[in-house]
């Protein structure tokens, strides 16, 4: 295999990710998902229940924490679209995961506005502290450390997002305090949104 | 300028729609549907406001474009996918100002014949979201969205769908892509939305801050409007300023402010940093040239910026200060355009790896100079040979880096390592590159 005499096939960007989802245990929403999800298929014309494929997968990896393959055939029949349709989907967009992940997914937004204050920094500290390279799940399944893209908080930089929710201005000489936080006491030590509206 | 769109963004409970009543929220609504659907289109045309996503295209113009004629349904797509690096606007708009959007869709939707809106809003933003869904609940239950609003026979709906991690999802064709539920990649212009797009159906995609713009214009009157700002430039505009300044935030401005004020001015971001020297400053998202120190005494206008050879694109400023290594902020931003690439367009998705991993090279030292003419070379395979614009967002990092700091990327490869390592950059290399 050697297309291009200076090309290093096989490795970085040109090797080959491919790696097939899991089959999974046998799928099905429970019934009070199914509700919601057929709430959201409302808001699109009847004909067009595949639009809903995004919220279908995102309550599917709710319930059963990632999505398999026997998931995405279950959204499939579900929206009356094909399994090739729904894996089309999952492979694409970031936030849907196919293998298990910890209970706190941590993601350091990387991007520009954060690396110029310091995100390189917050991740080297959050990778030793945790002992994990980005990208990887510890074996207790309790964290998974993730770099991600600009996540539109750039004066609060730098910003860490946890599962849905984010925590802002992170300095890497605090990151003990974050993960002890979030071990004694979940996502409620996190700074959340400067705007976020109290109600 | 007094703020206008952000006037109450720091109230307590400024978001609800009790207080949005109160300071005359849904007036504009009740008054535009008065009004003919051409006469609002008339007025928005001639208020000149612009789109404020990026391309600055004229709003009016957009829904004339719109077929009014087609016997199918036609749509409203809001593009809330803020994700543009550097950009934080739309953010602060939805979560404290969420009722002056549903109006904007509103009339939006009232002007171009639609029954339907859709706020396409990325998947990071879950808490935005959920403000969202409980206000709009609110405002359905008042009676402003749903069936016969004001008792004038009009009936139109907002619903909310939510992305999943895509930059991507940003540009028109492909938000409408995955709203239909597939990937978000662009689609072949023309036939351009607003003749065949969710669906198929005529569709108007528009910017949160823009449609945030429309019950402003429809309140004081598209005379009042156009005097704000410089001529083709009117309107309030929001700015996002990050990096290296003292007070990073969102800031709102007529255009006619320099960048200069937004940078320096109390009023603004207050200054760079420690008291540093400014290096450089891209002044509209990360897709746009940068600019330098000596070239900020401009307006801050689409015209203005265009004029001294960049773009205002959604006003996402990023500022850095001398101990940015520019190689090192060039390769950033190419691991972005890497990552995000759709893959549907071959210059790009290959382009972008070779961009990112030539751009490593140098930036460890280990370049040769002809790497750099290879550089510039693959951004020119790349910029205006792709389906939509991140083809040209992708390589105006590289170019326009190269242009203004030649001697920096020189300096790299004549010295054999990076010449200007900052203390908050990654200690490990390998940390930096994976």
């Amino acid at each position: 295999m050697s297309f291009h005499p200076t090309m290093d096939y096989g490795r970085g960007h040109h090797k080959s990710a491919r790696a097939l989802p899991e089959e999974g245990p046998a799928f099905a929403y429970t019934p009070e998902n199914r509700t919601r999800l057929e709430e959201i298929c409302s808001r699109y014309p009847p004909e067009r229940r595949q639009s809903a494929v995004l919220y279908a997968l995102f309550i599917a990896q709710e319930q059963q924490g990632y999505l398999t393959l026997n998931a995405m055939r279950h959204v499939a029949e579900v929206l009356r679209c094909t399994p090739a349709e729904v894996e089309d989907v999952v492979s694409y967009y970031v936030m849907f995961f196919t293998r298990p992940t910890g209970k706190y997914i941590v993601q350091v937004c990387r991007t520009l506005s954060c690396a110029l204050r310091g995100a390189e920094r917050v991740t080297e500290a959050l990778s030793a502290e945790l002992g994990l390279q980005p990208g990887e799940t510890d074996a207790r399944r309790e964290f998974t450390l993730l770099e991600v893209e600009c996540l539109g908080a750039c004066d609060k930089a730098p910003v860490v997002g946890v599962n849905d929710d984010w925590h802002e201005c992170q300095k890497a000489e605090e990151v003990r305090a974050l993960i002890d936080g979030l071990r004694a006491r979940g996502t409620a030590s996190l700074t959340g949104c400067h705007l976020k509206v109290d109600q | 300028m007094d703020p206008i769109l952000t006037r109450y963004v720091r109230e307590p409970n400024g978001h609800t729609l009790a207080f949005y009543e109160k300071t005359g929220g849904y007036q504009s609504l009740k008054k535009a549907l008065g009004m003919t659907p051409d006469a609002i289109i008339d007025a928005v045309k001639a208020s000149g406001l612009r789109g404020r996503g990026g391309a600055g295209f004229p709003t009016g113009m957009k829904w004339q474009f719109v077929d009014k004629k087609s016997p199918k349904p036609k749509y409203i797509c809001c593009n809330a996918d803020e994700s543009e690096p550097g950009t934080f606007k739309d953010h602060v708009l939805m979560e404290r100002n969420p009722h002056l959007l549903f109006e904007g869709c509103l009339i939006g939707c009232f002007a171009i014949g639609a029954k339907v809106a859709y706020i396409y809003i990325r998947g990071e933003f879950y808490h935005v979201q959920q403000v969202l869904e409980r206000e709009l609940a609110k405002a359905r239950a008042a009676g402003y969205v749903g069936k016969n609003i004001f008792g004038t026979g009009f009936d139109c709906e907002i619903h909310i769908h939510r992305g999943a991690g895509a930059y991507e999802a940003g540009e028109e064709t492909a938000l409408i892509e995955s709203l239909e539920g597939k990937r978000a990649q662009p689609r072949i212009k023309p036939p351009f939305p607003a003749v065949e797009g969710l669906w198929g159906c005529p569709t108007a995609v528009n910017n949160v801050e823009t449609l945030c713009n429309v019950p402003v214009i429809i309140e004081r009157g598209a005379e009042w409007y156009s005097k704000l700002g410089p001529e083709k430039n009117q309107g309030p505009k929001l700015y996002c300023i990050s990096g290296h300044v003292e007070n990073p935030g969102v800031f709102e401005a007529s255009m006619d402010v320099t960048l200069r004020d937004l940078i320096y001015d109390k009023k603004y971001a207050g200054g760079i940093r420690d008291g540093r020297a400014l290096k450089a400053v891209i002044p509209g998202g990360s897709s746009v040239p940068v600019l330098l120190p000596h070239q900020l005494d401009i307006p801050a206008s689409f015209d203005g910026i265009a004029k001294a050879g960049s773009m205002l694109g959604s006003a996402g400023t990023i500022v850095m200060d001398d101990t940015t290594c520019m190689v090192w902020a060039a390769e950033n931003l190419l691991y972005f355009y890497k990552h995000e690439s759709c893959g549907k367009c071959t210059p790009c998705r290959e382009g972008s790896a070779w961009l990112h991993k030539l751009l490593g090279k140098v930036e460890r030292g280990e370049g040769q100079m002809r790497d750099l003419d290879l550089l510039l070379s693959v951004a020119n395979n790349i910029a205006g040979k792709t389906l939509c614009a991140f083809g040209d967002a992708e390589a105006t990092p590289v170019t326009s880096m190269i242009a203004n700091f030649r001697s920096e990327f020189e300096a790299h490869i004549t010295e054999g390592r990076c010449t200007v390592p900052a203390p908050w950059r990654a200690r490990a290399r390998a940390m930096a590159a994976h």
